[in-house]
């Protein structure tokens, strides 16, 4: 897009909608969009509240412990795919399932099993995550280059330095884009998890917020969540780019 | 030297079809942003009828200049005649074969060879029929309802070629049609070409960066200098082609002239 | 001038990989649903029952008419949705991917969309649109059509340059390049955006059904939970995320076998 000779980029488009966005707002065309001035304004304020910062520590926790524990059983679990046939064929068909199907059904379940708290938000954030981990993480490990592992082996390599060390190294990139598309999934999961158990975190914050119809709060809330989803999938986003170079040598 | 334009006369001859030149280039320069100059003050003439190679090393402006012709890619400067009449963008009069064949994935042999008549729309009967000609004279008689992913690539080419020769071009302009193929299918495929073009009565215009290919091929072959291309020498290596394909290669004038351009050629390598 | 055909297709017999696949797809599934069925019986928790009373309560909400009646309603906003999701989400990629102005102004609002849990504003669409039809419908295209439009924006976006060269040197006017080319072309990817759609549109009925009002599945489970019937509710939910992934993987399956035709061997 073009302007007067000057390139726009992409990104620039969103000032346009947020332009768009106050306007809507001013002229009260939908009672749930107060104008986005309103909105940046409560963020300012919210970010002063002890409120917004409890509810921000909690769910960063949960996100954090659920994202540590799905890495932590995702990348195992996906690299004894991508190296032993007969797990995989075992795994196979129910990590490609939970993949893909609604696990916010489990959400119920959980907050039985777990209770009301954080403990099942860490949970939902886990079972959203684990699955595409796991399943990227075997593709790169069916990627890894053989003759590599054969030089390594000739170098007289235990099994542990290889399993440990070698093979989550070359299978870097697919891990990392795995991890980036866990990310998503895993923010996806800390939202869907409080909204449902609603009594933790920024759950509560939203429920408090909606049952007032305090819309300015709420998008506020929202606001800040879409940012922080955005900025830590462009993180990962940005260190995959990193070692690009490394990915595409290795062929 | 002769056939190249020092300084072309801004008379155009009247559109006539029996001009001895079918193409014509003039003056043409092209640079991709401000940086890269691709081709400079490009002059040639195309007899009709002939083949003729635009030969140079890479990144010379050979693809660019061909597209140009091809009316895919404006020139910045200058213009191209077909027939006596400016190019603004692709006609019917010239048909263009690709480097990576450019065939639809989803369609069949018969609908890629038929996909130019399609667009132009004749009926289908027709345009099949048309089509299943041009398949079995390029040799592909057996292989019309099989799709791209099951040929091989000198096969995919042989349907790049029988799409150009099926919408009845003057000019058929190919882009290193060969290049993407190996070594032996390359030597029979250049033997087939010159046998169909006997028939046909084509004019060529070739894009290759092989001397041999380039040399065993042409009636005319234009050497072009290294970015900004320009051209550099303009050979006619008389080739006596009547004693079959094999012979060509132990001709001496074809002997020659590889020799000739490897000698222009090797002062561009640095 | 006869070249050989390329690869004529693996010769191993289609029939001995087809039952190998199905035989360890029984294994597999014999194993998870063994070590459900001994968790349940230890029990592992109160609230979770064996694989065997599941199955039961299982077949009882299927023959007292609950389940089949359940899956109506619930499929009824989620087909909508979707129907809605994929012709919109496919016009605006087609836009994106042939207009650059567009792609300038729309891309980073999908772009933001498909990274962000759109799932916080389900709450919001109750407040417009009540607890109808229209909000879960809403709630499915708020999940579903992001994935779809980015897809098809991309599809548009990466097809190949040369074949756009060869439509335009053989004569073919703009229309032709998008009717003849382009969506052909695109189709797969298409496709494909169209199957993670539906994937995301089922997480969106389900946060429907359980966060606007129970109806059909979300109304099972919410009831069955709150009377600690804990086999109805593993029942409907397992039928639930095995319909999704059963739909999905047959979705798949058209896809490699009559989408591609280059992938069929």
């Amino acid at each position: 897009m073009r302007i007067l000779g000057y390139r726009l980029p992409m990104p620039a488009a969103l000032l346009l909608w947020g332009a768009l966005w106050e306007i809507a707002g001013r002229l009260e065309l939908v009672p749930i969009l107060p104008p986005l001035s309103d909105v940046l304004i409560a963020m300012g304020q919210l970010v002063h509240t002890g409120q917004f910062w409890a509810g921000a520590r909690t769910t960063l926790a949960s996100f954090a412990t659920g994202m540590g524990l799905a890495i932590a059983i995702g990348i195992p679990l996906g690299m004894l795919m991508g190296r032993i046939a007969m797990a995989d064929r075992l795994l196979g068909m129910w990590v490609n399932l939970f993949a893909s199907a609604p696990l916010t059904a489990l959400v119920p379940v959980l907050m039985i099993l777990f209770g009301l708290g954080s403990t099942t938000v860490v949970v939902t954030v886990t079972l959203f995550a684990v699955w595409i981990i796991a399943l990227d993480t075997a593709a790169g490990m069916k990627h890894v280059n053989p003759s590599l592992l054969e030089m390594v082996r000739s170098f007289g390599a235990s099994r542990w330095v290889i399993y440990g060390r070698i093979l989550p190294l070359a299978a870097l990139p697919e891990i990392l884009a795995g991890i980036r598309l866990g990310l998503i999934r895993g923010v996806k999961g800390v939202v869907i998890g409080q909204l449902l158990v609603s009594i933790v975190g920024f759950g509560e914050l939203f429920e408090l917020y909606s049952r007032n119809f305090l819309m300015p709060e709420f998008w506020a809330l929202t606001l800040f969540i879409f940012a922080f989803a955005l900025v830590a999938s462009e993180a990962i986003g940005w260190i995959e780019h990193r070692i690009e170079a490394y990915a595409s040598s290795r062929s | 030297m002769t056939q190249r334009l020092a300084r072309p006369p801004r008379l155009t001859l009247a559109a006539t079809t029996d001009a001895p030149n079918i193409v014509e280039v003039r003056r043409i320069s092209k640079s991709y942003g401000n940086q890269i100059e691709a081709l400079r003050d490009v002059s040639l003439a195309f007899p009709r009828g002939r083949l003729t190679t635009l030969l140079g090393p890479s990144g010379c402006g050979k693809t660019t200049l061909l597209k140009i012709i091809a009316g895919l890619i404006p020139a910045d400067a200058g213009d191209v005649y077909v027939n006596g009449r400016v190019v603004t963008g692709p006609g019917p009069e010239r048909a263009f074969v690709f480097q990576d064949f450019a065939l639809l994935p989803w369609a069949n042999v018969l609908r890629n060879v038929a996909f130019g008549l399609e667009l132009r729309g004749m009926a289908k009967d027709e345009r099949e029929a048309l089509a299943a000609k041009y398949i079995r004279d390029v040799g592909l008689a057996g292989f019309e309802k099989r799709y791209p992913h099951e040929l091989s690539g000198g096969m995919k080419q042989r349907v790049g070629l029988a799409r150009a020769l099926a919408v009845n071009a003057d000019v058929i302009l190919m882009d290193e049609p060969f290049s993407a193929v190996d070594e032996q299918t390359r030597r029979k495929f250049q033997e087939d070409l010159l046998q169909l073009l006997a028939v046909e009565r084509k004019t060529v215009i070739f894009v290759t960066h092989s001397i041999e290919e380039a040399a065993y091929l042409s009636d005319q072959i234009v050497l072009l200098t290294r970015r900004p291309g320009t051209v550099a020498k303009v050979l006619e290596p008389r080739i006596d082609r009547s004693h079959g394909p094999e012979a060509v290669r132990r001709d001496p004038a074809y002997l020659d002239a590889v020799e000739e351009i490897w000698a222009m050629l090797k002062q561009y390598l640095a | 001038m006869a070249t050989s055909v390329a690869e004529a297709g693996t010769a191993r017999p289609v029939r001995t990989r087809f039952a190998n696949v199905l035989f360890w797809r029984l294994v597999s599934i014999a194993l998870v649903l063994g070590a459900w069925e001994i968790a349940g019986r230890i029990p592992v928790s109160f609230a979770f029952p064996p694989f065997s009373a599941t199955f039961a309560a299982f077949v009882g909400i299927i023959l007292d008419g609950t389940l089949p009646a359940a899956y109506l309603t619930t499929l009824q906003p989620l087909a909508t949705g979707l129907v809605v999701s994929a012709v919109f989400g496919v016009m605006f990629g087609v836009l994106m991917g042939l207009s650059r102005t567009a792609e300038w102004a729309l891309a980073p609002v999908f772009i933001v969309m498909q990274a962000a849990p759109m799932a916080a504003l389900i709450p919001l669409v109750t407040f417009v649109y009540g607890i109808g039809l229209t909000a879960k419908v809403l709630a499915v295209c708020l999940l579903a059509a992001p994935v779809i439009v980015l897809n098809t924006y991309k599809a548009v976006r990466t097809v190949s340059p040369s074949l756009l060269d060869m439509c335009r040197s053989f004569l073919g006017t703009p229309l032709q390049q998008v009717t003849k080319v382009i969506l052909p072309a695109a189709g797969p990817v298409i496709f494909a955006g169209l199957r993670l759609g539906v994937a995301a549109g089922f997480i969106g009925i389900v946060l429907a059904e359980l966060l606007i009002t129970p109806t059909g599945i979300g109304d099972i489970i919410t009831y069955s939970s709150s009377i600690a019937d804990y086999p109805t509710m593993y029942a409907t939910i397992a039928s639930l995320i095995v319909f999704a992934g059963v739909t999905v993987s047959i979705l798949q399956q058209v896809e490699t076998r009559f989408v591609r035709p280059e992938k069929r061997a």
